[in-house]
């Protein structure tokens, strides 16, 4: 199936920092979620925000429905803009505080011609009905309403224009999870009820395994691993998503896995290390990660990494405790520090069984995926 | 607490043991941070009153002048809370906001640069980094100075308010690895605050879950996660986001 999006070899450069350093990701047509996973700092809004044209691309295509994206213009650019919505973080920063709900919602509606003006008061409170507020709050302010509520008047927004595609950019990260929850859950169901596609962007590697059949971890501008979210997550194949996996705090003692924490600080992206970007802060690194970048290549079917030492990191390696160095920030994170002693060669722990089993815990997880 | 006659906290009983981590969960509005205020002795900066008792190491804090509760606060009940921004001043190097703050509890100029240093240590961080402007470090690093002027001054309990609320998931964990040890090696009983009840199962030894100002249950981490008994608390943990084990 042709790709609905497909970003190939995407660079986006801010002065003097890549933000974005050689990024190719595909969107299915929906109902489909492409999670982009990583820290501050690893690119991931910038992609969704050159998906928009918000920031230009220095190099690479964005093609989306077989059309250049950066060749648009005018009417083009303005349909394409439509198709295409985004939802950021903190709604209050996309709501104006002095516009009632209503009226924000049918700007939008007005600004694309989705319904004839009269009846856009009718559709704005369908809308509000489809995100799961009472259509009354088409009178209210946004002060007058809480994150979650607010997030679900972004999204509504968003929905108003019957986009393609949605980029949502750390949309619970700002709320409570209660409202986080909810918020997951409703995009589960409009998923399905209006088939979107989405480019989901989040530091939580457990939303996405609820909402996207792909992600992409991204390390540095760069894609570290991806493929379909379950493989991925149950059995990575690269040591960064190995550390982001076991970093998500899990409510039953028997799901988390063995702790492996990161030391250091991402690493400048104005002054990217030699070699493999994540090896400064790699359990694994070798020699060879201080010099050669690893390549992105296909290490089983579906699934792409970016690392010389994937064969081992799939089938489950230990991953030693880094050296728990004092943090001197002052590190120019081009320097090579001497490599970890490489762990003994075969000592191969049985892969961490992708367990369909018997978690002793009473966690209900909240499955807002209508699969299929 | 209340807010005129408005009632808002109504805590019956919350206790923190020595070297004890308790995790206090609830959501937005729950009262949580509230009670961290009252806690130290802040209440009135956010115009409430605080009626009963709270009782440091058997000591009641309750009705205490203000100049008594500046000597504790810092040097016996440290608090960190969510954006450590907040809690250097952006003008001065976060070394000399430390500094202030250990020769204001009585130590001299070199006293309180040894313990700096070594506190900073502690908390897996150069000395060199208190030269920096808080705009010079991130959010992780500022978070862990933030904790590191509490291990200085040698603070018995740490008030933690959502300290991991606003960092990244990586250097959550790193930051609360560093609790626990705090915890470990220092005996330091931390009171830890959150939303999150997946961060408070990994880390607190006991939970007390609030709702609109009331605490609805409280036990060990391990009983509440498992075998929740309010359904408030159950509610709560079915809205942590969970990496599938599903195949």
């Amino acid at each position: 199936m042709a790709a609905l999006l497909e970003i190939a070899g995407l660079e986006v450069q801010f002065g003097p920092v890549r933000a974005v350093d050689g990024v190719s990701l595909d969107v299915a047509p929906g109902p489909f979620g492409l999670g982009l996973v990583g820290e501050s700092g690893s690119g991931k809004s910038t992609i969704g925000r050159a998906v928009l044209r918000l920031v230009p691309a220095a190099a690479g295509r964005i093609i989306f429905d077989s059309t250049d994206v950066a060749a648009l213009r005018g009417r083009e650019l303005r349909d394409y803009r439509r198709a295409v919505q985004i939802v950021f973080q903190d709604p209050d920063n996309t709501l104006d505080p002095r516009m009632r709900v209503g009226p924000a919602i049918a700007e939008a509606l007005a600004a694309h011609r989705v319904v004839p003006r009269g009846e856009a008061a009718q559709r704005v409170r369908e809308l509000l009905e489809e995100v799961g507020l009472d259509p009354d709050f088409a009178s209210r302010y946004p002060h007058q309403l809480s994150g979650g509520q607010r997030q679900r008047v972004a999204i509504a927004r968003a929905l108003s224009v019957q986009p393609r595609m949605l980029v949502l950019d750390e949309p619970t990260s700002a709320l409570d999870v209660r409202a986080q929850a909810r918020i997951l859950e409703l995009i589960g169901r409009l998923r399905g009820e209006r088939r979107l596609a989405y480019l989901l962007i989040t530091h939580n590697l457990a939303v996405v395994s609820e909402l996207c059949e792909q992600t992409a971890v991204l390390y540095l501008g760069r894609v570290a691993e991806s493929g379909p979210t379950a493989e991925l997550l149950a059995a990575p194949a690269h040591p960064y998503t190995r550390a982001l996996r076991s970093a998500v705090p899990e409510i039953a003692a028997s799901a988390r896995a063995a702790r492996i924490v990161l030391h250091g600080e991402p690493p400048d992206a104005t002054n990217p290390p030699a070699g493999c970007v994540f090896h400064p802060r790699c359990p694994l690194a070798i020699d060879r990660c201080a010099v050669e970048v690893p390549s992105l290549r296909e290490i089983a079917p579906g699934r792409l990494v970016a690392c010389h030492r994937a064969e081992e990191v799939l089938a489950g390696i230990e991953m030693p405790e880094p050296p728990g160095a004092v943090e001197s920030g002052t590190e120019p994170s081009g320097t090579v520090r001497p490599a970890p002693a490489p762990s003994p060669p075969a000592e191969l722990a049985p892969p961490p069984q992708p367990s369909t089993s018997t978690s002793t815990s009473t966690q209900s997880a909240p499955q807002p995926r209508s699969k299929g | 607490m209340s807010f005129g006659a408005r009632n808002v906290v109504n805590v019956d009983h919350l206790g923190v043991d020595d070297a004890e981590i308790v995790g206090l969960a609830g959501e937005s509005g729950s009262g949580k941070s509230m009670t961290t205020l009252a806690v130290l002795g802040l209440a009135n900066t956010v115009g409430a009153t605080v009626a009963g008792s709270i009782k440091l190491d058997g000591r009641e804090l309750v009705g205490l002048p203000e100049k008594v509760l500046i000597g504790l606060r810092g040097s016996r009940i440290a608090a960190i809370f969510q954006s450590p921004s907040m809690a250097f001043n952006p003008v001065f190097r976060v070394g000399d906001v430390a500094l202030r703050a250990l020769r204001r509890h009585g130590l001299t100029g070199s006293e309180a640069t040894g313990r700096v240093e070594q506190a900073m240590r502690g908390v897996l961080l150069s000395p060199d980094l208190l030269r920096r402007y808080p705009s010079q470090l991130s959010g992780g690093q500022l978070q862990r100075v933030a904790i590191a002027l509490a291990v200085a001054l040698r603070a018995e309990v740490l008030l933690a308010d959502e300290p991991t609320s606003a960092l990244d998931v990586t250097v959550q964990a790193e930051v609360l690895e560093l609790l626990r040890e705090l915890r470990s090696r220092d005996g330091m009983s931390v009171l830890f605050i959150s939303h999150d009840l997946a961060v408070i199962a990994e880390l607190c030894d006991r939970v007390a879950v609030m709702q609109a100002g009331s605490i609805v249950e409280q036990g060990p981490a391990d009983k509440i996660m498992s075998a929740p008994e309010h359904p408030y608390t159950a509610d709560l943990l079915a809205s942590v986001p969970a990496i599938e084990r599903r195949a």
